[in-house]
């Protein structure tokens, strides 16, 4: 198996676990509060935020 | 709205979606294949998205907060993974000629026609309420945009949306989906279809959500504002309403396995993938196509709760813009859900059909003795027969349990649906990675986690049908209060969903991985686990195992390939074969082993692999028995064994190689150093010999010489022979240096000592020459660790060479001490002609005497500077030389100080 490809496949190993740890709980459970952030409630920033950051890792590490 | 507009616009809606399907299948030959392409086929895979995304999320969210996040979040879990997991099903399935999850299953696990019937009535039990699901949000969206009160509208307009509905889906998925006999053909026009559809229903949603959140509100920021001012939407801010943090976790896992298994994903990402590079691009646009029609879930429902808190929360899409006035608006959105659903309905359906036929009615229609199939010439209208007919039954079976069921909420029949899927994830995944995972453990792991699926989720929510009695839940059957389906064995406080997950699939997976363990696997399993797992490195080598012997002709091969073909495709495959396929005689001949196994294969794509296997099995007989099948994969993963060993091996060598070869290639530089030194010793030796031998003649000769001469002659002799030894001295000093035997003896010296030492040992040298010595030494002296003598030995060399190259009529030599950098340097100039740019490395070659004295004669031994150097160099110092021509040479040399001292003694 070629370096890269192995190189590419630790990558979304580590990144798959990042994205579990941040989409569950405890995690979630620090955002758990009421109150806004920049008009949003901060549960629902935190989730989609982090939701993105996980599709734009995998395009960043799939695509190169 | 009026219905003849709901109408006009279903219509024409569902002509663009037949039109794009007739594009795609026209072109589908020819270059512009739309279908080749990573995004059209990230979108396809967005069928993920059903009504009940589009309407049911909504829903979800008006009563939970983010609790309709995790069927999202999920799949965008296991995308990340697709580069690997979904790239290994995917090449499995090409190489095998897979047509359905069922045969995967089934093939995986020896071709076996039970287990993936099995798997096929898992499917079609859990995704049937799940297809009744779209029927009833379609009817029920056409009601309530034609204005009918919810309640009534259901089941009573007439005609019966749902049944039209069905019968125009069979439709469509048999004009495009049935084409091609062979399953495993690429179905072009189907998958742009789904992939316009997911187009379609991500405007449709982002379009309401625009107009909810800057149409009725001034943004994200308001609308969220005015939500906190209510107090009872408060709680869907946070995870109060979202279920136990357990809850959160398995929908999350339930989900990330549904989008691998659920039979409509594993039709659109595993059997319509063209290109496996399209994984790459998928693995993030798909996640990104469900956060983009997610974002909007939230602020629609809590729109919906404000201001329409009386209204289905399920059809806020539609009664939003409905009762704003935005007719046209509330028209795209049904279009979206129109979309959304049949979008679900013709790819599952599809799945289904597919595995129906090949997986469940061929093999027993194969069977059945009174029907004579075997005896037909061509059955190929047979097969397309049976196939047409499953798509048909299907969606009536929808419509019948949409009839007797439509009552039941969205969401909670899709994620019934998913369970059900769920089961088959031991068998698959464990069928790709663990090659002892063997039939009994597959068959034994589904039957269990289906029932134990069956008895917790579907069967209790019978008693809200009125099929079951309500004591059946609360007391469970028979009072017996520990087999109550929502707590079975007394577990209790679980959701239903979380409950029968983990009953079913803990004991799915513990059933196949103890199953598999107690059992053996016959033959045809253990091939076809090796083929699976080790699909990437040994799958050609595996098609060479030639499982069938040769009893039956070419002829009778012919014959059976036209009867499940057809005549035109037989003669594409077959005629390239070389055989006269019209010479009787060549007919007669057994078949080729290797031909008999591409028959396999090709039938396989046409009724599946368990049934193409019997077909096969019932005309010739294996010819390998278990030990030799066993022997011979063994050999060869051996043989692969040997031949990586080997190859690592022989990439060891290659660099042991390289590197041999600069050793001997500095051997042989040494070897010739070492015959030019020695050339250059004998030479040096020579002349004072000769010398010595000369004068020594005349004194023999000549005993008249006076004494004046004779005095003169025997001290050139004297003087020859003190050379000589010096010589000899040098030779072996620099021998035993080179060689590491030189002797050390390490102490504290005072640099000053020595410098002041070294020139007055030369004093007479100095006096000689009338030369003045000038030394600049620091007042504090520092002290370094090294051989006081060999010091010495370097100084004296350099005073007295400077001494030798000093001008001759007015000499002037300078000794410098200082301390740079924690370094202490000791430089030595004279005032002489200098150095030569190319002579001041030169200097320290051996037997280099790049400089003359005044008279020509050379002096010394040519070996001083080289042993200076190496003492130096020995002391972790430098030695160098500095000039500029014609006016005077420096010699300089380095020596470390003790770390962490700048001592001044």
């Amino acid at each position: 198996m070629k370096p890269k490809w192995q190189r590419k496949r630790d990558r979304l190993v580590v990144l798959f676990l990042l994205g579990g740890l941040l989409f569950n709980y405890p995690i979630l459970a620090l955002f758990d509060r009421e109150g806004m952030v920049v008009g949003i409630p901060i549960l629902y920033l935190f989730l989609f935020c982090s939701w993105l950051f996980v599709i734009a890792l995998v395009a960043w590490i799939v695509e190169r | 709205m009026a219905s003849w507009v709901i109408v006009l616009a279903s219509i024409l809606y569902a002509a663009v979606l037949f039109a794009v399907a007739y594009v795609g299948d026209r072109w589908a030959g020819t270059r512009r294949r739309l279908t080749n392409n990573p995004t059209v086929y990230a979108l396809s895979l967005a069928v993920y998205c059903t009504a009940w995304t589009f309407y049911g999320s909504v829903g979800r969210a008006a009563v939970t907060g983010v609790g309709f996040l995790p069927i999202y979040l999920g799949p965008t879990l296991t995308a990340v993974l697709w580069l690997f997991v979904l790239r290994k099903m995917i090449r499995i399935s090409k190489v095998n000629r897979i047509t359905s999850i069922a045969d995967f299953i089934g093939s995986r696990y020896g071709k076996h026609g039970g287990l993936s019937g099995l798997v096929t009535i898992i499917a079609v039990v859990g995704i049937i309420p799940y297809l009744a699901l779209q029927l009833k949000a379609i009817t029920t969206s056409f009601s309530v945009l034609g204005g009918a009160s919810e309640a009534t509208a259901e089941l009573s307009f007439f005609p019966d949306t749902a049944l039209l509905l069905a019968l125009l889906m069979s439709a469509f998925i048999i004009l495009f989906g049935t084409r091609h006999l062979d399953a495993t053909e690429h179905d072009a026009g189907l998958v742009l279809s789904i992939a316009f559809e997911s187009i379609i229903k991500l405007v449709a949603f982002m379009a309401v959500g625009l107009f909810v959140t800057y149409g009725l509100y001034g943004g994200f920021g308001d609308l969220f504002a005015q939500a906190t001012a209510v107090s009872q939407l408060r709680p869907l801010f946070t995870l109060n309403e979202a279920g136990s943090p357990g809850d959160w976790v398995w929908l999350t896992l339930l989900s990330m396995l549904a989008i691998m298994f659920l039979p409509r994903q594993f039709q659109m990402a595993v059997l319509e993938n063209v290109d496996e590079r399209h994984l790459l691009k998928a693995s993030w646009l798909f996640p990104l196509y469900l956060l983009l029609i997610n974002i909007f879930v939230l602020p629609i429902a809590l729109a919906g709760n404000m201001l329409l808190p009386n209204a289905d929360a399920d059809f806020f899409v539609l009664t939003l813009p409905l009762s704003a006035g935005q007719g046209g608006v509330a028209l795209l959105a049904y279009v979206g859900g129109l979309s959304a659903a049949t979008g679900m309905l013709i790819v599952s359906t599809f799945a289904l059909s597919t595995m129906v036929s090949n997986d469940l009615v061929v093999p027993l229609l194969l069977r059945w003795p009174a029907l004579r199939l075997n005896q037909r010439t061509d059955l190929t209208g047979v097969l397309l027969v049976v196939r047409r007919l499953s798509i048909l039954v299907i969606l009536l079976l929808a419509y019948g349990y949409f009839h007797v069921a439509g009552g039941s909420p969205l969401v909670s029949i899709g994620l019934i649906s998913f369970a059900a899927v769920a089961q088959f994830a031991p068998a698959i995944l464990g069928g790709i990675y663990w090659k002892q995972g063997n039939l009994f453990g597959a068959m034994t792991g589904l039957i269990v986690g289906f029932l134990f699926w069956f008895y917790t989720l579907p069967l209790p929510s019978l008693v809200d049908l009125g099929g079951l009695p309500a004591s059946f839940v609360s007391d469970g059957p028979f009072g017996l209060g520990w087999l109550r389906p929502y707590a079975l064995f007394g577990v209790t406080d679980l959701t239903p969903l979380t409950h029968s997950l983990m009953w079913s699939l803990l004991l799915n997976a513990g059933c196949y991985v103890i199953g598999s363990l107690l059992t053996e696997q016959t033959i045809l399993e253990h091939t076809q686990a090796t083929r699976f797992v080790d699909v990437f490195e040994r799958s050609e080598e595996i098609d060479r195992l030639q499982m069938w012997g040769s009893t039956i002709s070419f002829g009778t091969l012919r014959t059976l390939v036209v009867r499940f073909l057809g005549e035109r495709r037989t003669r594409d495959f077959l005629h390239s074969w070389p055989v006269d396929w019209h010479d009787e005689q060549a007919l007669n001949q057994p078949a080729a082993p290797e031909l008999v196994n591409q028959v396999e294969k090709m039938l396989a794509g046409a009724v599946g692999a368990a049934s193409a296997h019997v077909i096969i099995a019932s005309v010739t007989e294996p010819t390998l028995t278990f030990s030799e099948v066993m022997n011979m994969l063994d050999e060869t993963s051996q043989v692969l064994r040997y031949s990586r060993e080997l190859e690592r091996q022989s990439q060891e060598l290659e660099s042991k190689t390289v590197a041999l070869h600069e050793a001997n290639e500095r051997l042989k530089e040494l070897d010739k150093m070492k015959s030019e030194f020695v050339s250059h010793v004998t030479h040096e030796l020579r002349t004072p010999l000769t010398s010595i031998r000369a004068f020594s003649e005349i004194l023999l000769d000549n005993p008249s010489l006076g004494w004046e001469q004779r005095s003169q002659f025997l001290t050139i002799i004297m003087g020859e022979s003190q050379r000589l030894t010096r010589l000899i001295n040098n030779v072996l000093d620099l021998s035993k240096i080179e060689s590491g035997n030189a002797d050390w003896l390490l102490s504290d010296v005072d640099m000053g000592e020595v410098v002041r030492e070294s020139v007055a040992a030369v004093g007479q040298l100095f006096r000689e020459r009338a030369i003045q010595p000038e030394l600049m030494l620091p007042s504090a002296v520092p002290i370094v660790r090294a051989d006081r003598d060999r010091l010495v030995q370097v100084m004296l060399n350099l005073l007295s060479n400077a001494i030798k190259f000093s001008n001759p009529t007015a000499g002037r030599v300078w000794v410098c001490l200082d301390v740079v950098d924690n370094r202490v340097q000791v430089s030595v100039r004279d005032n002489g002609e200098g150095l030569h740019q190319d002579d001041m490395e030169a200097v320290f070659d051996r037997f280099r005497q790049v400089r003359r004295k005044h008279d020509g004669n050379p002096t010394g031994t040519g070996l001083g500077l080289p042993i200076s150097r190496h003492i130096v160099e020995h002391f972790g110092g430098r030695l160098w030389a500095e000039s500029e021509p014609g006016h005077g040479a420096t010699f300089c040399f380095t020596l470390p100080l003790p770390l962490g001292e700048t001592v001044y003694g």
